[in-house]
Protein backbone atom coordinates (compact mmCIF):
# COMPACT_ATOMS: atom_id res chain seq x y z
CA UNK A 1 0.00 0.00 0.00
CA UNK A 2 1.40 2.82 -1.13
CA UNK A 3 -0.21 6.69 0.46
CA UNK A 4 1.08 8.58 -2.63
CA UNK A 5 -2.37 9.38 -4.16
CA UNK A 6 -4.32 8.52 -0.95
CA UNK A 7 -4.78 10.53 2.05
CA UNK A 8 -6.93 10.48 5.41
CA UNK A 9 -10.55 11.08 4.00
CA UNK A 10 -9.57 8.42 1.06
CA UNK A 11 -8.33 5.98 3.34
CA UNK A 12 -11.07 6.00 5.90
CA UNK A 13 -13.22 6.01 2.96
CA UNK A 14 -11.73 2.18 2.08
CA UNK A 15 -11.60 1.20 5.77
CA UNK A 16 -15.62 2.19 6.35
CA UNK A 17 -16.30 0.25 3.05
CA UNK A 18 -14.85 -2.65 3.98
CA UNK A 19 -12.52 -2.57 0.92
CA UNK A 20 -9.77 -2.60 3.24
CA UNK A 21 -9.29 -3.97 7.05
CA UNK A 22 -7.37 -2.23 9.16
CA UNK A 23 -5.05 -5.38 9.45
CA UNK A 24 -5.02 -5.90 5.07
CA UNK A 25 -3.94 -1.98 5.58
CA UNK A 26 -1.31 -2.17 7.86
CA UNK A 27 -0.03 -5.51 6.18
CA UNK A 28 0.47 -3.87 2.87
CA UNK A 29 1.93 -0.70 4.57
CA UNK A 30 4.59 -2.57 6.00
CA UNK A 31 5.21 -4.56 2.83
CA UNK A 32 5.70 -0.85 0.97
CA UNK A 33 7.51 0.21 3.52
CA UNK A 34 9.99 -2.61 3.15
CA UNK A 35 10.81 -1.78 -0.30
CA UNK A 36 10.45 1.84 -0.20
CA UNK A 37 12.57 2.74 2.90
CA UNK A 38 15.03 0.15 1.81
CA UNK A 39 16.47 3.43 -0.22
CA UNK A 40 14.78 6.46 1.83
CA UNK A 41 15.78 5.47 5.07
CA UNK A 42 13.07 7.40 7.38
CA UNK A 43 12.47 4.77 9.55
CA UNK A 44 14.52 3.91 12.60
CA UNK A 45 12.32 1.34 14.68
CA UNK A 46 9.48 -0.36 12.92
CA UNK A 47 6.16 -1.49 15.53
CA UNK A 48 5.08 -4.40 13.67
CA UNK A 49 4.24 -6.78 16.56
CA UNK A 50 2.59 -4.25 19.12
CA UNK A 51 0.81 -2.65 16.19
CA UNK A 52 -0.65 -5.69 14.45
CA UNK A 53 -2.19 -6.46 17.81
CA UNK A 54 -4.04 -3.09 17.44
CA UNK A 55 -5.01 -3.04 13.90
CA UNK A 56 -6.82 -6.85 14.72
CA UNK A 57 -8.57 -5.15 17.89
CA UNK A 58 -9.97 -2.19 15.64
CA UNK A 59 -11.02 -4.28 13.09
CA UNK A 60 -12.96 -6.51 15.83
CA UNK A 61 -14.45 -2.90 17.13
CA UNK A 62 -15.78 -1.60 13.70
CA UNK A 63 -14.33 1.21 12.17
CA UNK A 64 -16.52 3.94 13.35
CA UNK A 65 -17.42 6.49 10.90
CA UNK A 66 -16.99 9.29 12.21
CA UNK A 67 -13.64 8.51 13.09
CA UNK A 68 -10.97 9.54 10.17
CA UNK A 69 -7.67 7.86 11.80
CA UNK A 70 -9.23 4.80 13.28
CA UNK A 71 -7.03 1.91 11.95
CA UNK A 72 -4.98 4.53 9.83
CA UNK A 73 -0.91 3.79 10.07
CA UNK A 74 1.11 6.79 11.28
CA UNK A 75 4.83 7.66 11.71
CA UNK A 76 5.60 9.02 14.79
CA UNK A 77 9.13 11.10 15.01
CA UNK A 78 11.62 9.48 17.68
CA UNK A 79 11.95 12.60 20.01
CA UNK A 80 8.73 11.36 21.14
CA UNK A 81 8.38 8.77 23.38
CA UNK A 82 6.23 5.17 22.84
CA UNK A 83 5.89 3.16 25.78
CA UNK A 84 7.52 0.14 25.00
CA UNK A 85 8.83 1.08 21.51
CA UNK A 86 12.60 2.38 21.51
CA UNK A 87 12.76 5.98 21.34
CA UNK A 88 16.46 7.47 20.71
CA UNK A 89 16.16 10.96 19.56
CA UNK A 90 18.57 9.88 16.73
CA UNK A 91 21.50 9.71 19.50
CA UNK A 92 23.77 7.57 20.87
CA UNK A 93 22.89 8.40 24.05
CA UNK A 94 19.37 6.80 23.91
CA UNK A 95 20.32 4.18 21.78
CA UNK A 96 18.40 1.65 23.88
CA UNK A 97 15.50 3.71 25.86
CA UNK A 98 12.70 1.80 26.04
CA UNK A 99 10.26 4.60 27.64
CA UNK A 100 7.79 3.38 29.78
CA UNK A 101 4.99 5.91 28.97
CA UNK A 102 3.71 7.18 26.08
CA UNK A 103 3.42 11.28 24.97
CA UNK A 104 0.41 13.08 25.09
CA UNK A 105 -0.05 13.43 21.38
CA UNK A 106 0.61 9.68 21.09
CA UNK A 107 -1.89 8.73 23.19
CA UNK A 108 -4.02 11.06 21.72
CA UNK A 109 -3.80 9.54 18.29
CA UNK A 110 -4.15 5.94 19.56
CA UNK A 111 -7.16 6.86 21.39
CA UNK A 112 -8.70 8.23 17.89
CA UNK A 113 -7.59 4.57 16.73
CA UNK A 114 -4.58 5.43 14.91
CA UNK A 115 -1.77 3.14 14.63
CA UNK A 116 1.69 3.47 14.97
CA UNK A 117 3.43 1.76 12.13
CA UNK A 118 7.18 3.05 13.36
CA UNK A 119 9.60 5.69 14.97
CA UNK A 120 10.97 8.60 12.20
CA UNK A 121 14.71 9.56 11.88
CA UNK A 122 15.60 12.97 12.80
CA UNK A 123 18.65 15.17 13.82
CA UNK A 124 20.09 14.06 17.08
CA UNK A 125 17.93 15.72 19.81
CA UNK A 126 16.14 17.67 17.00
CA UNK A 127 19.21 19.77 16.21
CA UNK A 128 19.93 20.19 12.76
CA UNK A 129 18.60 21.06 9.31
CA UNK A 130 19.01 17.94 7.02
CA UNK A 131 18.60 14.84 9.42
CA UNK A 132 22.53 14.43 8.46
CA UNK A 133 23.24 14.65 12.40
CA UNK A 134 21.31 11.33 13.07
CA UNK A 135 23.62 9.45 15.04
CA UNK A 136 22.22 5.96 13.06
CA UNK A 137 21.31 6.41 9.54
CA UNK A 138 20.74 9.36 6.31
CA UNK A 139 17.68 9.64 5.38
CA UNK A 140 17.18 11.13 1.90
CA UNK A 141 15.26 13.37 -0.04
CA UNK A 142 12.00 11.96 -1.94
CA UNK A 143 12.60 13.75 -4.97
CA UNK A 144 16.04 13.05 -5.12
CA UNK A 145 18.16 10.55 -3.15
CA UNK A 146 21.09 13.04 -3.69
CA UNK A 147 19.75 15.41 -1.59
CA UNK A 148 19.08 16.05 2.07
CA UNK A 149 15.38 15.63 3.33
CA UNK A 150 15.61 18.50 5.50
CA UNK A 151 15.50 18.71 8.81
CA UNK A 152 15.14 17.93 11.85
CA UNK A 153 11.85 15.50 11.12
CA UNK A 154 13.64 14.77 8.17
CA UNK A 155 12.34 11.43 8.28
CA UNK A 156 8.37 12.51 8.91
CA UNK A 157 8.75 14.52 5.54
CA UNK A 158 10.46 11.85 3.48
CA UNK A 159 8.04 8.95 4.92
CA UNK A 160 4.75 11.08 4.20
CA UNK A 161 6.45 12.01 1.07
CA UNK A 162 7.99 8.93 -0.06
CA UNK A 163 4.40 7.40 0.12
CA UNK A 164 4.86 5.00 3.17
CA UNK A 165 2.54 6.51 5.61
CA UNK A 166 0.04 9.12 5.34
CA UNK A 167 0.94 11.50 8.30
CA UNK A 168 3.85 11.82 10.63
CA UNK A 169 4.30 13.75 13.90
CA UNK A 170 7.00 16.63 13.97
CA UNK A 171 8.39 18.53 16.37
CA UNK A 172 9.37 22.57 15.33
CA UNK A 173 12.13 24.11 16.83
CA UNK A 174 13.14 26.50 14.49
CA UNK A 175 11.04 25.14 11.21
CA UNK A 176 12.07 21.39 11.87
CA UNK A 177 8.83 20.31 10.20
CA UNK A 178 7.91 23.26 7.84
CA UNK A 179 11.35 23.12 6.07
CA UNK A 180 11.71 19.19 5.63
CA UNK A 181 7.62 19.78 4.25
CA UNK A 182 8.87 22.31 2.07
CA UNK A 183 12.35 20.26 0.68
CA UNK A 184 9.43 17.20 0.19
CA UNK A 185 7.00 19.10 -1.07
CA UNK A 186 4.34 18.35 1.22
CA UNK A 187 2.41 20.12 4.19
CA UNK A 188 3.87 21.04 7.32
CA UNK A 189 1.89 22.55 10.25
CA UNK A 190 3.73 23.70 13.23
CA UNK A 191 1.19 25.27 15.55
CA UNK A 192 1.11 27.84 17.91
CA UNK A 193 3.38 27.61 21.00
CA UNK A 194 0.98 25.45 23.88
CA UNK A 195 -1.50 24.07 21.65
CA UNK A 196 -0.11 20.82 21.30
CA UNK A 197 0.83 19.21 24.67
CA UNK A 198 4.68 18.59 24.91
CA UNK A 199 4.34 16.10 27.66
CA UNK A 200 6.64 13.34 26.75
CA UNK A 201 8.50 14.93 23.45
CA UNK A 202 12.21 15.06 24.16
CA UNK A 203 13.66 18.41 25.25
CA UNK A 204 15.26 20.48 23.07
CA UNK A 205 14.51 24.23 23.61
CA UNK A 206 11.37 24.54 26.19
CA UNK A 207 10.25 27.59 25.32
CA UNK A 208 10.29 27.13 21.38
CA UNK A 209 9.59 23.21 20.78
CA UNK A 210 5.66 22.57 19.25
CA UNK A 211 4.72 19.02 17.93
CA UNK A 212 2.95 19.31 14.61
CA UNK A 213 2.17 17.59 11.35
CA UNK A 214 3.39 16.75 8.23
CA UNK A 215 0.92 14.79 5.55
CA UNK A 216 -0.08 15.20 2.28
CA UNK A 217 -2.87 17.51 2.55
CA UNK A 218 -4.04 21.14 3.95
CA UNK A 219 -7.14 18.76 5.56
CA UNK A 220 -5.38 15.88 6.63
CA UNK A 221 -3.27 18.27 8.51
CA UNK A 222 -6.70 20.16 9.70
CA UNK A 223 -7.81 16.45 11.13
CA UNK A 224 -4.74 15.76 12.76
CA UNK A 225 -4.56 19.40 14.67
CA UNK A 226 -8.33 17.97 15.85
CA UNK A 227 -6.76 15.02 17.58
CA UNK A 228 -3.95 16.43 19.22
CA UNK A 229 -4.72 20.06 20.21
CA UNK A 230 -5.61 20.67 23.64
CA UNK A 231 -4.65 21.43 26.74
CA UNK A 232 -2.77 19.18 28.93
CA UNK A 233 -2.60 18.85 32.91
CA UNK A 234 1.02 17.27 32.46
CA UNK A 235 2.48 20.32 30.69
CA UNK A 236 1.97 23.32 32.49
CA UNK A 237 2.64 25.52 29.29
CA UNK A 238 -0.46 24.11 27.71
CA UNK A 239 -3.28 26.89 26.97
CA UNK A 240 -6.18 26.24 28.29
CA UNK A 241 -8.42 27.83 25.74
CA UNK A 242 -11.10 25.50 23.35
CA UNK A 243 -9.86 23.48 20.41
CA UNK A 244 -11.96 24.73 17.53
CA UNK A 245 -13.03 22.08 14.65
CA UNK A 246 -9.88 23.32 12.62
CA UNK A 247 -11.52 21.69 9.10
CA UNK A 248 -15.02 23.74 9.22
CA UNK A 249 -13.37 26.49 7.49
CA UNK A 250 -11.92 24.88 4.52
CA UNK A 251 -13.22 25.04 1.40
CA UNK A 252 -15.00 28.53 2.38
CA UNK A 253 -14.06 31.60 -0.32
CA UNK A 254 -10.73 33.57 1.49
CA UNK A 255 -12.42 36.91 0.01
CA UNK A 256 -11.27 39.78 1.27
CA UNK A 257 -8.64 38.72 3.07
CA UNK A 258 -5.63 40.79 3.72
CA UNK A 259 -2.39 39.32 3.43
CA UNK A 260 1.35 40.78 4.20
CA UNK A 261 3.91 39.82 2.15
CA UNK A 262 7.06 41.19 4.29
CA UNK A 263 9.97 43.02 2.03
CA UNK A 264 12.72 40.87 4.65
CA UNK A 265 11.65 37.23 3.57
CA UNK A 266 12.57 37.96 -0.20
CA UNK A 267 15.84 39.58 0.08
CA UNK A 268 19.59 38.73 0.20
CA UNK A 269 20.08 34.82 -0.05
CA UNK A 270 16.49 33.93 -1.07
CA UNK A 271 16.85 32.04 -4.83
CA UNK A 272 15.24 34.28 -6.90
CA UNK A 273 13.33 31.35 -8.46
CA UNK A 274 12.08 30.52 -4.96
CA UNK A 275 11.14 34.07 -4.60
CA UNK A 276 9.47 34.45 -7.95
CA UNK A 277 7.42 30.96 -7.26
CA UNK A 278 6.14 33.17 -3.83
CA UNK A 279 5.37 36.28 -5.91
CA UNK A 280 3.07 33.87 -8.11
CA UNK A 281 1.57 32.46 -5.16
CA UNK A 282 0.95 36.30 -4.04
CA UNK A 283 -0.80 36.65 -7.60
CA UNK A 284 -3.10 33.79 -7.04
CA UNK A 285 -4.33 34.73 -3.59
CA UNK A 286 -5.55 37.67 -5.68
CA UNK A 287 -7.10 35.88 -8.03
CA UNK A 288 -8.91 34.03 -5.09
CA UNK A 289 -9.90 37.69 -4.30
CA UNK A 290 -7.85 38.61 -1.26
CA UNK A 291 -5.44 41.88 -1.00
CA UNK A 292 -1.80 41.50 -0.84
CA UNK A 293 0.67 44.27 0.26
CA UNK A 294 4.43 44.68 0.98
CA UNK A 295 4.88 44.88 4.36
CA UNK A 296 7.99 44.85 6.95
CA UNK A 297 9.45 42.50 9.74
CA UNK A 298 12.79 45.07 9.83
CA UNK A 299 13.94 42.78 12.82
CA UNK A 300 14.04 39.61 10.89
CA UNK A 301 17.53 39.79 10.07
CA UNK A 302 18.37 39.29 14.29
CA UNK A 303 16.46 36.12 14.66
CA UNK A 304 19.02 33.34 13.93
CA UNK A 305 21.29 34.81 15.92
CA UNK A 306 18.94 35.41 18.72
CA UNK A 307 17.71 32.10 18.07
CA UNK A 308 21.02 30.39 18.41
CA UNK A 309 21.51 31.88 21.91
CA UNK A 310 18.21 31.08 23.29
CA UNK A 311 17.61 27.58 21.66
CA UNK A 312 21.22 26.47 22.50
CA UNK A 313 20.95 28.25 26.22
CA UNK A 314 17.98 25.93 27.05
CA UNK A 315 19.23 22.95 25.24
CA UNK A 316 22.52 22.98 27.52
CA UNK A 317 19.97 23.36 30.67
CA UNK A 318 17.34 20.22 29.10
CA UNK A 319 20.31 18.12 28.23
CA UNK A 320 21.83 18.62 31.90
CA UNK A 321 19.85 15.01 32.59
CA UNK A 322 21.90 13.02 29.92
CA UNK A 323 24.17 12.06 32.74
CA UNK A 324 24.78 7.97 32.70
CA UNK A 325 22.93 7.51 35.58
CA UNK A 326 19.22 6.85 35.25
CA UNK A 327 19.10 6.00 32.26
CA UNK A 328 20.28 5.78 28.13
CA UNK A 329 24.27 5.24 27.43
CA UNK A 330 26.92 4.79 30.38
CA UNK A 331 30.60 4.95 29.25
CA UNK A 332 32.29 1.73 30.62
CA UNK A 333 35.94 1.32 32.83
CA UNK A 334 34.92 5.37 34.66
CA UNK A 335 37.19 5.89 37.29
CA UNK A 336 34.71 7.69 39.83
CA UNK A 337 30.95 9.50 39.23
CA UNK A 338 32.52 13.13 37.93
CA UNK A 339 34.19 10.06 35.05
CA UNK A 340 30.52 8.50 34.49
CA UNK A 341 29.31 12.46 33.64
CA UNK A 342 32.44 13.25 31.59
CA UNK A 343 32.57 10.34 29.27
CA UNK A 344 29.28 9.06 29.09
CA UNK A 345 28.11 12.63 27.40
CA UNK A 346 31.58 13.27 25.51
CA UNK A 347 30.88 9.86 24.06
CA UNK A 348 27.36 9.91 24.01
CA UNK A 349 26.36 12.96 21.94
CA UNK A 350 27.25 13.70 18.64
CA UNK A 351 29.51 17.21 17.35
CA UNK A 352 26.20 19.17 16.44
CA UNK A 353 24.30 18.42 19.95
CA UNK A 354 27.92 19.46 22.11
CA UNK A 355 28.10 22.17 19.58
CA UNK A 356 25.24 23.86 20.64
CA UNK A 357 25.96 22.87 24.67
CA UNK A 358 28.71 24.57 24.72
CA UNK A 359 27.41 27.89 22.90
CA UNK A 360 24.59 27.71 25.44
CA UNK A 361 26.60 26.95 28.52
CA UNK A 362 29.00 29.73 27.45
CA UNK A 363 25.93 32.15 27.05
CA UNK A 364 24.60 31.91 30.25
CA UNK A 365 28.26 31.62 32.14
CA UNK A 366 28.77 34.34 34.59
CA UNK A 367 29.85 37.42 33.04
CA UNK A 368 28.38 36.47 29.49
CA UNK A 369 24.42 36.14 30.52
CA UNK A 370 23.55 39.53 30.01
CA UNK A 371 25.88 40.14 27.24
CA UNK A 372 24.02 36.88 25.25
CA UNK A 373 21.18 35.54 26.65
CA UNK A 374 19.56 38.41 27.86
CA UNK A 375 20.03 40.49 25.19
CA UNK A 376 18.87 37.92 22.55
CA UNK A 377 15.97 37.22 24.98
CA UNK A 378 15.43 41.24 24.82
CA UNK A 379 15.86 41.17 20.91
CA UNK A 380 13.05 38.27 20.99
CA UNK A 381 10.83 40.86 22.52
CA UNK A 382 11.32 43.01 18.90
CA UNK A 383 10.87 40.33 16.65
CA UNK A 384 7.17 39.77 18.35
CA UNK A 385 6.50 43.24 18.25
CA UNK A 386 6.59 43.15 14.60
CA UNK A 387 4.13 40.47 13.49
CA UNK A 388 1.89 41.97 16.33
CA UNK A 389 2.11 45.39 14.05
CA UNK A 390 1.77 43.93 10.73
CA UNK A 391 -1.22 41.64 12.52
CA UNK A 392 -3.16 44.83 13.47
CA UNK A 393 -4.12 45.41 9.51
CA UNK A 394 -3.58 41.82 8.28
CA UNK A 395 -4.67 38.28 8.95
CA UNK A 396 -1.79 36.62 7.81
CA UNK A 397 1.75 36.69 6.28
CA UNK A 398 3.14 34.56 3.24
CA UNK A 399 6.55 34.15 2.57
CA UNK A 400 8.78 31.11 1.36
CA UNK A 401 9.42 28.52 3.79
CA UNK A 402 13.37 28.02 2.76
CA UNK A 403 15.71 30.54 1.11
CA UNK A 404 16.51 27.45 -1.64
CA UNK A 405 15.47 23.69 -2.27
CA UNK A 406 17.06 21.16 -0.97
CA UNK A 407 20.46 20.65 -0.95
CA UNK A 408 22.98 17.93 -1.73
CA UNK A 409 23.69 15.36 1.00
CA UNK A 410 27.47 16.73 2.65
CA UNK A 411 27.03 19.99 1.33
CA UNK A 412 26.50 21.95 4.50
CA UNK A 413 27.40 19.47 7.14
CA UNK A 414 30.64 20.84 7.46
CA UNK A 415 29.84 24.67 7.76
CA UNK A 416 27.39 24.76 10.94
CA UNK A 417 27.29 28.77 10.45
CA UNK A 418 25.38 28.07 6.55
CA UNK A 419 23.61 25.34 7.83
CA UNK A 420 22.05 27.90 10.85
CA UNK A 421 21.55 30.47 8.12
CA UNK A 422 19.12 27.84 6.21
CA UNK A 423 16.60 28.26 8.54
CA UNK A 424 16.74 32.42 8.66
CA UNK A 425 13.07 32.35 7.31
CA UNK A 426 11.26 29.83 10.12
CA UNK A 427 12.94 31.02 13.17
CA UNK A 428 11.26 33.74 13.68
CA UNK A 429 7.76 32.32 14.04
CA UNK A 430 9.04 30.42 16.73
CA UNK A 431 10.16 32.95 18.57
CA UNK A 432 7.01 34.72 18.36
CA UNK A 433 5.23 31.90 19.47
CA UNK A 434 2.85 31.89 16.26
CA UNK A 435 1.13 29.01 13.79
CA UNK A 436 2.50 28.69 10.54
CA UNK A 437 2.21 26.08 7.78
CA UNK A 438 4.21 25.18 4.68
CA UNK A 439 2.13 24.21 1.80
CA UNK A 440 3.85 22.57 -1.76
CA UNK A 441 4.54 26.12 -4.15
CA UNK A 442 5.52 24.39 -7.15
CA UNK A 443 8.97 23.41 -8.34
CA UNK A 444 12.40 24.54 -8.58
CA UNK A 445 14.89 22.44 -11.02
CA UNK A 446 12.91 19.47 -10.54
CA UNK A 447 12.44 20.21 -6.63
CA UNK A 448 9.69 21.34 -4.59
CA UNK A 449 9.56 24.99 -3.14
CA UNK A 450 7.35 25.67 0.13
CA UNK A 451 4.99 28.43 0.78
CA UNK A 452 4.96 29.52 4.10
CA UNK A 453 1.61 31.02 5.30
CA UNK A 454 2.22 32.81 9.37
CA UNK A 455 -0.98 33.62 11.87
CA UNK A 456 -2.14 35.05 14.79
CA UNK A 457 -1.46 33.15 17.92
CA UNK A 458 -4.37 30.47 17.97
CA UNK A 459 -5.41 30.90 14.59
CA UNK A 460 -4.49 28.00 12.57
CA UNK A 461 -8.28 27.93 11.46
CA UNK A 462 -7.68 30.97 8.93
CA UNK A 463 -4.06 29.50 7.89
CA UNK A 464 -5.47 25.96 7.01
CA UNK A 465 -8.95 27.90 5.21
CA UNK A 466 -6.23 29.99 3.42
CA UNK A 467 -3.86 26.89 2.81
CA UNK A 468 -6.65 24.58 1.54
CA UNK A 469 -7.96 27.29 -0.86
CA UNK A 470 -4.17 27.91 -2.07
CA UNK A 471 -4.09 23.72 -2.49
CA UNK A 472 -7.20 23.70 -4.34
CA UNK A 473 -6.12 26.20 -7.03
CA UNK A 474 -3.23 24.27 -8.07
CA UNK A 475 -2.02 20.91 -8.77
CA UNK A 476 0.90 20.75 -7.07
CA UNK A 477 -1.16 17.99 -4.61
CA UNK A 478 -1.18 15.43 -7.34
CA UNK A 479 2.74 15.62 -8.10
CA UNK A 480 5.11 12.53 -7.01
CA UNK A 481 8.27 12.18 -6.12
CA UNK A 482 10.59 9.87 -7.98
CA UNK A 483 13.81 9.50 -5.54
CA UNK A 484 15.62 7.42 -7.36
CA UNK A 485 15.18 10.09 -10.68
CA UNK B 1 37.92 36.13 20.27
CA UNK B 2 37.19 33.38 22.48
CA UNK B 3 40.09 31.69 23.55
CA UNK B 4 41.13 27.89 23.69
CA UNK B 5 41.19 28.22 27.62
CA UNK B 6 37.85 29.94 27.92
CA UNK B 7 36.08 27.08 25.67
CA UNK B 8 38.01 24.32 27.95
CA UNK B 9 36.59 26.35 31.06
CA UNK B 10 32.91 25.96 29.63
CA UNK B 11 33.81 22.02 28.35
CA UNK B 12 34.46 21.68 32.03
CA UNK B 13 30.84 23.35 33.15
CA UNK B 14 28.84 21.26 30.81
CA UNK B 15 30.86 18.12 31.52
CA UNK B 16 32.12 17.24 28.24
CA UNK B 17 35.79 16.17 27.85
CA UNK B 18 37.72 17.16 24.41
CA UNK B 19 41.16 16.04 22.88
CA UNK B 20 43.32 19.23 22.09
CA UNK B 21 42.59 18.99 18.34
CA UNK B 22 38.74 18.90 18.98
CA UNK B 23 39.20 22.04 21.66
CA UNK B 24 40.42 23.86 18.67
CA UNK B 25 37.70 22.80 16.48
CA UNK B 26 35.40 23.86 18.39
CA UNK B 27 37.16 27.20 19.46
CA UNK B 28 36.94 28.23 15.77
CA UNK B 29 33.74 27.56 15.35
CA UNK B 30 32.22 28.89 18.39
CA UNK B 31 34.11 32.00 17.49
CA UNK B 32 32.32 32.09 13.84
CA UNK B 33 29.48 31.64 15.78
CA UNK B 34 29.69 34.36 18.53
CA UNK B 35 30.84 36.97 15.58
CA UNK B 36 27.50 36.17 13.55
CA UNK B 37 25.68 37.19 16.74
CA UNK B 38 27.85 39.86 17.73
CA UNK B 39 25.55 41.90 15.50
CA UNK B 40 22.52 41.97 18.32
CA UNK B 41 24.77 44.68 19.96
CA UNK B 42 24.04 47.01 17.02
CA UNK B 43 20.33 46.67 18.34
CA UNK B 44 18.73 48.99 20.69
CA UNK B 45 17.00 47.35 23.28
CA UNK B 46 16.67 50.10 25.80
CA UNK B 47 13.91 49.06 28.15
CA UNK B 48 13.03 46.35 26.00
CA UNK B 49 11.79 43.82 28.44
CA UNK B 50 13.02 40.22 27.69
CA UNK B 51 11.08 37.48 26.42
CA UNK B 52 11.00 33.81 27.68
CA UNK B 53 7.16 32.44 27.31
CA UNK B 54 6.08 33.60 23.93
CA UNK B 55 2.16 33.23 24.84
CA UNK B 56 2.04 34.92 27.97
CA UNK B 57 0.95 32.45 30.46
CA UNK B 58 2.25 33.19 34.01
CA UNK B 59 2.37 31.28 37.47
CA UNK B 60 -0.18 28.25 36.09
CA UNK B 61 -1.51 27.02 39.52
CA UNK B 62 -2.75 23.29 40.26
CA UNK B 63 -3.54 21.55 43.24
CA UNK B 64 -0.57 19.85 45.18
CA UNK B 65 -1.83 16.55 44.93
CA UNK B 66 0.19 13.88 45.35
CA UNK B 67 0.53 10.88 42.47
CA UNK B 68 1.78 7.65 42.81
CA UNK B 69 1.05 6.83 39.00
CA UNK B 70 4.98 4.67 38.37
CA UNK B 71 5.84 1.25 39.64
CA UNK B 72 9.46 1.79 40.91
CA UNK B 73 10.12 -1.61 38.72
CA UNK B 74 9.14 0.30 36.08
CA UNK B 75 11.06 3.51 37.00
CA UNK B 76 14.04 1.36 37.61
CA UNK B 77 14.01 -0.55 33.52
CA UNK B 78 16.08 1.78 31.90
CA UNK B 79 18.77 1.96 34.62
CA UNK B 80 22.32 0.84 33.38
CA UNK B 81 23.03 -1.02 36.73
CA UNK B 82 21.34 -1.45 39.65
CA UNK B 83 21.13 -3.37 42.58
CA UNK B 84 17.28 -4.35 44.04
CA UNK B 85 15.77 -1.20 43.47
CA UNK B 86 18.82 0.75 44.30
CA UNK B 87 21.00 2.86 40.59
CA UNK B 88 24.37 1.37 41.15
CA UNK B 89 27.00 3.69 39.88
CA UNK B 90 30.99 3.76 40.30
CA UNK B 91 32.28 4.65 43.75
CA UNK B 92 32.46 8.67 44.09
CA UNK B 93 35.70 8.47 45.54
CA UNK B 94 39.02 8.55 43.00
CA UNK B 95 40.21 5.11 42.70
CA UNK B 96 43.71 6.56 42.77
CA UNK B 97 42.80 8.18 46.15
CA UNK B 98 41.99 4.80 47.64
Amino acid sequence: MTYLKQDLTSVHEALVNGSQTASSLLKATYANIEQVDADVQAFLTLNQEAATKQAAAIDEAGIPADQPFAGVPVGIKDNIVTKDLKTTAASKILGNFMPIYNATVVDKLHAAGAITAGKLNLDEFAMGSSTENSAFQTTKNAWDYTRVPGGSSGGSAAAVASGQVPMALGTDTGGSIRQPAAFNGIVGLKPTYGRVSRWGVIAFASSLDVVGSLTRTVKDAALTLNVIAGHDDKDATTADIPVPDYAAKLGQSIKGMKIGLPSEYLGEGVDPAVAAQVQKAADQFRALGATVETVSLPHTKYAVAAYYIIASSEASSNLQRFDGIRYGFRAEDVKNLEDVYVRSRSEGFGPEVKRRIMLGTFSLSAGFYDAYFKKAAQVRTLISRDFDQVFADYDFIIAPTTPTPAFKIGEKVTDPLTMYMNDILTIPVNLAGLPAVSVPAGFVDGMPVGLQLIGKQFDEATLLQAGDAFEQANDYVDQIPGGAN
Amino acid sequence: MISKESVAHVAGLAKLAFTDDELQQYTNQLDEILNMVAQLETVDTTDVPVTTQSIHLENVMREDVAHNDTKIADLLENVPTKKGTLIQVPSIIDKEDD
